[in-house]
């Protein structure tokens, strides 16, 4: 029983792995301070912009604060991290 | 000048009650003179873990409102040199006492005290800023729990804003099975998340039950191992450099390999 219960244990599966996960994405967005709408707001004004030049799927969209490692010191850093699906680019800009 | 030091958590429930009675009582007992302030008006609780729920006359908001001085209000604890508590008032509200009054009373204590120790309530209104106002150090309690460390790192954001630098951390009621389990985040899981000095560790112990019914700090019991970690503390803020328990989380090779064969270690 025991020895099944060995195989079957991934690293992952400890909780307190998933507890430190979790908070480290939530604390990210406690310390910025960024709320949902103002996440909407960006994502609305991005769009915006890039429609102009570029033929987005705007179900695919997605922007989200996360964190990231800073290159010179390895440091983790909050990071705004954007997902833009394009269609197609815009012939006339071209 | 003496120290003013708050002890502070964000969420409620996690030690701070405790770990400021058994602090103040250290330092008592390293010869120094303590003042315990309870400033959780309305929900006082610090007096009760004393055990000197009894010697009551006077209150914090007596002395603020100027119906009795500072003296009339601090009760002796008679076990300790040189140890005394100012209770919070328990009939009136957070909003009886201004900042402004809070840090004249703890100026006016920290000139005769060597350290005052400020019993923070939950939460991050008034009461804490109320709190905070007069402490020239800070210390936050925390568990290993998501809740708290969230609570804790709101709490070490809003000290740093308030000129508070540098506060120090105390990891409250960890269970060494879980940690070794990988069921609760270890020390180092902590001090990296929350990214501040580590003051130190508080194993989960029976005997904090036992120590608050009884009304005496368990860190005047040796064979308390939370009273122990409590001893260590006190050095620390004396200044000394004491290591950290081992609560030695990596299991050897041997350890793992009587585990797949069956043998508990215990």
């Amino acid at each position: 029983m025991d020895l099944f219960k060995l195989f079957n244990k991934g690293e992952s599966s400890n909780s307190k792995d998933i507890a430190k996960e979790r908070l480290q994405l939530l604390l990210i967005h406690d310390r910025a301070n960024v709320s949902p709408q103002f996440l909407e707001m960006i994502k609305g004004e991005i769009m915006d912009v890039l429609t102009d030049y570029i033929e987005i799927d705007e179900t695919g969209l997605e922007i989200k604060l996360t964190r990231t490692k800073r290159e010179n010191d390895n440091s983790t850093i909050p990071a705004l991290v954007a997902n833009i699906p394009i269609k197609k680019m815009k012939e006339n800009i071209r | 000048m003496g120290e003013v030091i708050v002890i502070t958590s964000g969420k409620g429930g996690v030690g701070k009650t405790t770990t400021t009675a058994n602090l103040g009582t250290g330092l008592a007992l390293e010869g120094k003179s303590v003042v315990l302030l309870d400033a959780d008006i309305g929900l006082r609780n610090l007096d009760v873990v004393m055990g000197l729920e009894n010697r009551i006359v006077y209150d914090l908001v007596d002395v603020v409102e100027g119906i009795c001085r500072i003296k009339q209000a601090l009760i002796k604890d008679k076990r300790y040199p040189n140890l005394y508590l100012m209770p919070a008032a328990q009939t009136k509200d957070k909003n009886a006492v201004k900042p402004e009054q809070m840090l004249k009373l703890t100026k006016e204590l920290a000139e005769e005290y060597d350290f005052v120790l400020v019993d923070c309530p939950a939460g991050i209104e008034q009461g804490f800023k109320n709190a905070i106002v007069g402490a020239n150090r800070s210390i936050v309690v925390t568990t290993p729990e998501v809740s708290a460390v969230r609570d804790a790192d709101r709490i070490i954001g809003l000290l740093e804003a308030n000129g508070l630098r540098n506060p120090q951390l105390i990891i409250n009621r960890v269970k060494i099975d879980m940690v070794r389990r990988g069921d609760m985040m270890n020390i180092d899981d902590m001090v990296d998340i929350l990214a501040i000095d580590l003051l130190g560790v508080i194993p989960d112990d029976e005997y904090i039950v036992v120590s608050t019914n009884r009304g005496e700090p368990a860190i005047s019991e040796s064979k308390s191992l939370a009273g122990q970690a409590y001893k260590n503390i006190v050095k620390r803020i004396l200044g000394e450099n004491v290591p950290f328990m081992n609560l030695d989380t990596d299991e050897g090779f041997m350890a793992k390999l009587a585990k797949v064969f069956g043998f508990r270690k215990k």
